[in-house]
Order: C-alpha cells, then structure tokens, then sequence
C-alpha cells in the first residue's frame, strides 16, 4: 500500500515538479489552443467565402472560374494527409520563415477550410430554395437575401457541425510536433523521455485532451439549446 | 402593360414554354389555367426573372426586362408575387416579413414601413399576429401574410401561383377573399389557379395553356361558356 503510494508520488514528483516541468505542460496547453483556435477562425473565414462562391456559381452560374478554383481547393486539402500539408507548408512554402506556430496556424486552418466549406454549404442548401426565392421576387439583391434570410436559417444547420470540426481540429493538432512546436502532445512526449516514465505524462496529456473536449461539448449543448429556443418552428 | 413576344423557356432539351406571346393590360385579372405541367408557373415565373426566358421578349412598362443590361431587382421591386407554398420568411417575425423588403430597400422608412404592415395586417385581420413568427400561423394565415408583404412594395402587378393549392380546404375561402379584395381595388393581377370558380368571377380574361403554348384565351364566358378548343373542353370536362 505504501509502496503504490510512494510509487505515486515519485511519479507526481518527476513528472510535474522536478525542473518545473509543469511549465512544459502549460507551454504545451498555450501553444495547443493558439494553433486550434487561430486554425479555427481561419477556417471559418475560408470555409464561409468559398462556400458563399460555390453556392453563388451554382445558383447563377457565374463565378466559374473562381469555383473550379475552390474545386481544387477543396480536393487537395480533403485528399492528403494534414502531416504532409503541414510539412509541405514547413519545409517548402514557408521555408523562409522559422515560426512553427504561426505556420501551423495557417496549414491547419487552410486544411480547415476545406472542411468548414462544405459544412456551410451543406448548411446553406438545407434551407429551402423557396426563402431565397421569396426574397429576390421582392427586389431584395442576392446577397441581401443570403444575409438576411437565407444565412441565419443556415446557421442552425451549421453551427453543431462546426463544433464537431473544431473538436475535430483541436485533436489533430497533436501533430504539431512534426514541425518542431511544442504543443500539448510534444509536451507529454517530452517529459516521458525525461523521466523515462511513460505513465503520467501520457495519460495525463490524454486526459487534458479530453477535458478540452468535454468542454467544447458542453459549450456547443449550450449554444444550440439557445438557438433551439429561438427558433420558433 | 407586360407584353411577352415569343417566349421560350427550356429545361434541358425540355422545352417547357413554345413560343408564347401575351399582352396582359392595365388593370385586368388574368387567370391561367391548365393541366399539372403545362408551364403555368414556368410562365409566372419568367414574368419576373425568377427563371431566365432562352428566347423572345418581356416587355414591362415599356422596358425590355429580358435585355441582360436590365436590373432584375428593379424589376422584382415592381411586381409582387405570391407562392403556392408561402415562402415566408422562417426566422423573422410577422411583422419583420413584410417590412424587410420595403425598408431594406430604402422605399420607406423603418418606421413607415411599419405602420403600414400594421395597417396591412388590420385588413387581413390579422393585428394580433405582429409579433408572431410563420411558425405559429395557420396555412391560411401565412398566405394571407405573404400576400400583404408583396403589397407592402406597392407593386404595379401581382402574379399568384396557385395560392390556395397548398391549403386545408376550409382555408381557401379566407385567402381568395384577400385576393379578391386586392383585385377590386385595381390591380394588375396575373393568377395561375386551379380554381375555376374562383377564375370564373374574379378574373377579366382566362388563358388556357397546355404543353407549353397558349391554346386559347377569352373572357371567362368564353372560355367557360363556349369553349373552342378540343384540349381545353377536355381540360374542362375534367376539372368542372
Ligand atoms: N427547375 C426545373 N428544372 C427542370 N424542369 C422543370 C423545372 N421547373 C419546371 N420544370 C418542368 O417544366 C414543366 C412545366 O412545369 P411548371 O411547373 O411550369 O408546370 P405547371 O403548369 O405549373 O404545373 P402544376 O399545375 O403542376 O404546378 C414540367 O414538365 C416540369 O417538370
Ligand atoms: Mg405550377
């Protein structure tokens, strides 16, 4: 029994205290979500514009050029490896720069896009054709239309999804490492050479994971029973 | 006041609309009749661009609407339609339907734009329902809005695509009485209808189409009273 305790607490010891390794960690947790949430936000931004320009081109058949454009796009980011585009962004585009954290902002949030493009288009054919309909006939341009009726109807259909793309994002970061940031994951692995112990570094990096996403989870419950309540149908 | 020369209007190789010409004047009621997939509401539907004609003209006070140069939005801003399935806005109140459009567009202002909703919804009866949203109305009463937020522009024409197919029966009288009031104050109205009673005493001249061309048209005793052609007393035959 001792013994198990005393296990435990050399464990605690070396893991968080010795050379203030707890530092690591937070290090890590910073870096992690300034890649996720920076990601997410370039994300939206992109998957919302060349939404907007697929739906637009379809509905009136202009824009083709920009829309093959975005085609591209979307199948190169959705068919390769997000390790790959970020080494590719690393190594190649952005060989010139030496900030791993700024450029995976930018590769996981462009790899977003693609995904957040979809979810909004989905989201904005979901609402019947007869609102934009009923809005052009009264004079009302397309664009005003997509922003005073189409959008906030499409926004219920968008919102939980991107949250799963966002929880979805925060976990793929993980991978940061490849390109020499010290994220949540790198941190664990980190100390578990460290103290060449793999235990608690691990399992406690899995569990800060997890309570992350326990917390977007619940977050996004809230959001949509808002907008449930809102929505008066 | 909309002259349609030669229109044209395929889906695909479909060709929905054959040539059709029309001249619908000042202040007449036209109905349209004919059976399901004849091109009644492709017709309606091109008469303000909601689809866009492959051939032939639509003249409308005088303007070439089909001329790639023209504002469609301008256009739209003077003609009013309704739909068979209402098409109210969802996400906004009652009130905010029919004093989107007006505002937004700068044709009055937020203010104005509101009384006269109010003073719209007081003649359908329906005050009480500023504040609601389409959800919470009845079939009816969700046409009836619809009918008073294209009249909140102050249209030249209206043009109805069948607005009481949609509904329970016991609500179509509700809504055909708003419409018939609309009609008797003056306005322009194109209607596509499946309800020849209602084609018969409201409308100043019935047009028959069938398979993408204008069969015949007349007044209502003609076409109801005397009808000429073979597809229409069939189509009469069937509906009467
Ligand atoms: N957007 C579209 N794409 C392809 N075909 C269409 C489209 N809209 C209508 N059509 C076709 O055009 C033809 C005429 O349709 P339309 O809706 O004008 O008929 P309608 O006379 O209004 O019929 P109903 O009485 O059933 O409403 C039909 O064969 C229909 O299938
Ligand atoms: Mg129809």
């Amino acid at each position: 029994m001792t013994e198990a305790l005393d296990w435990l607490a050399r464990q605690f010891t070396i893991t968080f205290i010795t050379g203030n390794r707890y530092k690591l960690f937070l290090t890590g947790l910073r870096n992690t979500l300034i890649i996720a949430f920076g990601a997410v936000v370039i994300g939206t931004f992109i998957g919302a514009v060349v939404a907007m320009i697929r739906v637009h081109s379809a509905q009136s058949g202009k824009l083709r050029a920009l829309d093959r454009l975005c085609g591209a796009y979307l199948a190169v980011f959705r068919g390769t490896p997000i390790v790959v585009q970020l080494l590719i962004m690393y190594y190649i585009v952005f060989a010139f720069i030496d900030n791993g954290i700024s450029i995976a902002v930018l590769a996981f949030g462009i790899n977003s896009g693609a995904y957040v493009a979809e979810i909004v288009r989905a989201g904005i054919l979901a609402v019947d054709i007869g609102q934009t309909e009923a809005g052009r006939s009264l004079g009302l341009s397309s664009g005003q239309t997509m922003r005073l009726v189409v959008l906030p109807q499409a926004i219920k259909n968008i919102l939980p999804a991107l949250g799963n793309e966002l929880i979805a994002l925060l976990k793929d970061t993980s991978v940061a490492g490849y390109v020499t940031v010290k994220d949540l994951a790198q941190a664990g692995e980190n100390v578990r050479t460290l103290t060449a112990e793999p235990y608690f570094s691990l399992i406690f990096v899995a569990a800060v994971y997890f309570l992350l996403v326990m917390g977007i989870t619940k977050a996004l419950r809230a959001v949509e029973r808002r907008l449930a309540r809102s929505d008066r149908r | 006041m909309i002259v349609v020369e030669g229109l044209v209007k395929k889906f695909g190789g479909n060709t929905v609309l054959d040539d059709v010409s029309e001249h619908v004047r000042s202040g007449e009621k036209v109905a349209v009749i004919g059976p399901s997939g004849s091109g009644k509401s492709t017709f309606l539907r091109c008469l303000n661009l909601l689809e866009r004609p492959d051939g032939g003209k639509i003249l409308f006070e005088g303007e070439d609407i089909t001329d790639p140069k023209c504002d469609a939005d301008a256009v739209r801003r003077r003609m009013g339609m309704v739909f068979q399935h209402f098409n109210l806005f969802n996400n906004l109140t009652v009130l905010k339907n029919i004093t989107l459009a007006p505002a937004r567009l700068k044709i009055m202002t937020e203010t104005e734009a509101e009384e006269s909703a109010r003073a719209l919804l007081a003649r359908i009866g329906l005050p009480e329902k500023a504040d609601a949203y389409p959800s919470m109305l009845s079939g009816g009463q969700k046409q009836r809005v619809a009918i008073v937020r294209a009249l909140a522009m102050s249209p030249r024409v209206m043009l109805f695509d069948e607005p009481t197919s949609a509904l329970d029966p016991e609500m179509v009288g509700e809504v055909l009485d708003v419409v018939r009031e609309v009609a008797e104050g003056g306005m322009t109205m194109v209607v596509v209808t499946h309800e020849m009673g209602f084609a018969r005493e409201v409308a100043s001249r019935v047009v028959f189409v069938d398979g993408g061309k204008i069969k015949e048209t007349g007044t209502p005793d003609e076409i109801f009273g005397a009808p000429r052609d073979p597809r229409l007393r069939e189509f009469l035959s069937k509906v009467i």
